[in-house]
């Protein structure tokens, strides 16, 4: 079961790491991290500039190699795991750019990660008029989004927010266990961030996310559990209320005027 | 809202039906070929090139990796079949078959070794690949080094088709061409190209959507190599000899000047592109070394006019997809 705040000893937390680190030539962007990301909740990551956040973020999702610690999805040791191989185990990463496919349709961008599911995906003797058994779904997904009257529109002719709701339906055609967001509300507009905040709080139901946000305003509302990061290092982590009372959280990260 | 889904998807279907008819109006045109006055050796070269444009337009056009050594599939087929057919004797289909296959099994070689790497460091190490074997067919004496393989003989296709006679071995090369060029638009057209588009497109999300890209890029790299050994064998039975110049750098430059030309990632531009080139060097040998000044010229012009191509030029301008 994956209702949100319900514990289950088993298997309460769904990504785990301990002492994560990683060094650049004597740098230690991240340094000791232990992170426990509770399953069924939100939780963001956040931290000023340089905190060592997207380093992070990009160990959990394998596209960096840590220098030491540990990474646990689901109880496995995904630490020395292919990125391709972890996001067939269902943890599935966005990018801080928004990650479409430009010169491919709404709707093809959906079906590359349907069609991934169902093995057909060597066959170069084929017609790809296989792939229109996706198609219902890929619109199902799109709708769910709010972008169903731009299935046939090619990404790159999309809006930069249109574009960020089109990647989280193609995350999402994964059916993933957990999402890693990296900053979902990036380079956006307010009417955007309200649309995509309200979508991720929707779809937060069935999946479990973790994000990386620069911004505490946007994660606010949004998360169950808010883990502050600086200088590599976990400062200080708990409920928005508790941490907006934290001196540190205010000199380290308020205090320097990104509130 | 239910839509029928075929009929709402206007970009594929639509592009699937232009490029179809353009596909039967010149397979019409090159069938038609021999009832004219064109020198039908000509055309025949030009359609081996124009495979070999089309088999490596395969792997940039469509899965974004610049291949600097083409040439070596196209010289490995060539002394491959020449030396079955002149030495062993084989018969032309069985030559073929293993030109074609030679060039298969360096793809894979060769593959394994440069898809670890992208972008440009991808371009050097098949460009040094193919020099390593350039100086190893220069001097393996089964290649006659610089003389190369001289007087290969047709032969009869199949035991009944003398290849000897220009206009039957018009349609035997013909018929090469178009099957290899089918096989790269099902390739281009199939769940396989879908997922080659994506990589292109972004590989770092492709990973991310659980996909192997690695396997995807060493099959299009092993297909479009075969085809170009498919282009290579054949232009041994046009040429009647497999020599260095096949192998070279240059050729390797030229296939990427010829897809250029025509339009990268369109289905017909290497053709288009194949065509205009050798019909320069044809028409155009008198001027001597001048050819080559001509053709850095016309390369200019693409690159600064039409930057995609003359048929990606004019396919984007009429928004249809050639």
């Amino acid at each position: 079961m994956r209702g949100r705040g319900e514990i289950c000893l088993a298997d309460e937390f769904i990504l785990e790491t301990e002492g994560l680190t990683k060094e650049f030539a004597g740098f230690f962007a991240v340094r000791d991290v232990a992170l426990k990301v509770r399953r069924g909740s939100i939780h963001a990551l956040i931290g000023p500039n340089g905190a060592g956040k997207t380093t992070c973020f990009n160990l959990l999702t394998k596209f960096l190699k840590p220098s030491a610690g540990k990474i646990l999805y689901k109880g496995q040791d995904i630490t020395a795991m292919a990125p391709a191989d972890v996001a067939r185990l269902g943890l599935v990463r966005s990018f801080q750019i928004s990650a479409v496919f430009p010169h491919l349709t709404a709707l093809e961008n959906v079906r590359v990660a349907l069609q991934r599911q169902h093995g057909s995906s060597f066959d170069f003797w084929r017609s790809k008029s296989v792939l229109n058994q996706f198609n219902d779904r890929a619109r199902e997904l799109l709708n769910d989004v709010g972008l169903s009257e731009f299935a046939d529109t090619p990404a790159v002719e999309m809006a930069y927010g249109r574009k960020r709701a089109l990647e989280i339906a193609t995350t999402l055609a994964l059916d993933p266990e957990m999402m890693l967001l990296d900053e979902p509300m990036a380079g956006m507009g307010h009417e955007d961030i309200d649309k995509i905040a309200a979508l991720i709080k929707r779809i937060s139901a069935k999946y479990t996310i973790l994000m990386v946000e620069h911004n505490l305003s946007v994660v606010a509302n949004l998360s169950d559990i808010i883990t502050v990061l600086t200088r590599g290092q976990v400062l200080a982590q708990g409920h928005y209320s508790e941490l907006t009372k934290d001196e540190r959280v205010k000199e380290a990260y308020l205090g320097a005027g990104h509130g | 809202m239910t839509v029928a889904t075929d009929d709402t998807l206007p970009a594929t279907p639509r592009a699937l039906r232009d490029e179809m008819i353009v596909f039967v109006v010149m397979a019409v045109l090159l069938a038609a070929v021999p009832f004219t006055k064109i020198y039908p050796f000509f055309v025949m070269q030009a359609l081996c090139f124009a495979l070999l444009a089309c088999a490596f337009n395969l792997l940039i056009g469509y899965g974004g990796l610049l291949s600097f050594g083409h040439a070596m599939f196209l010289g490995t087929a060539g002394y491959v079949s020449g030396h079955a057919l002149k030495v062993w004797g084989l018969p032309p289909e069985l030559g073929i078959l293993a030109g074609t296959a030679a060039a298969a099994g360096l793809a894979v070689i060769t593959g394994l070794i440069a898809i670890r790497r992208q972008g440009i460091y991808f371009a050097m190490i098949t460009l040094a690949l193919s020099q390593l074997l350039y100086f190893i067919y220069l001097q393996a004496p089964f290649t006659h080094g610089e003389d190369g393989i001289q007087g290969i003989p047709q032969g009869y296709l199949f035991g009944i088709f003398n290849l000897a006679n220009p206009t039957i071995l018009y349609y035997t090369v013909l018929a090469g061409f178009l099957f290899g060029f089918l096989v790269i638009f099902r390739a281009i057209n199939s769940p396989f190209g879908e997922v080659l588009k994506a990589i292109r497109e972004n590989e770092q999300r492709a990973i991310s959507l659980g996909y192997k890209t690695d396997q995807y890029k060493l099959i299009a790299y092993i297909l479009s190599g075969t085809l170009a050994g498919l282009a290579g064998a054949l232009k041994v039975f046009v040429a009647q000899n497999a020599s260095l110049t096949d192998v070279e750098v240059a050729m390797s430059g030229l296939i990427v000047l010829m897809t250029l030309v025509g339009g990268l990632g369109t289905v017909f531009g290497p053709v288009f592109g194949a065509f205009v080139i050798v019909a320069m060097q044809q028409y155009l040998s008198g001027l001597g070394q001048w050819v080559t000044v001509i053709q850095g010229s016309v390369f200019v012009i693409c690159v600064l006019v039409f930057r995609r191509g003359v048929v990606g030029e004019f396919a984007h301008f009429f928004r249809r997809s050639l």
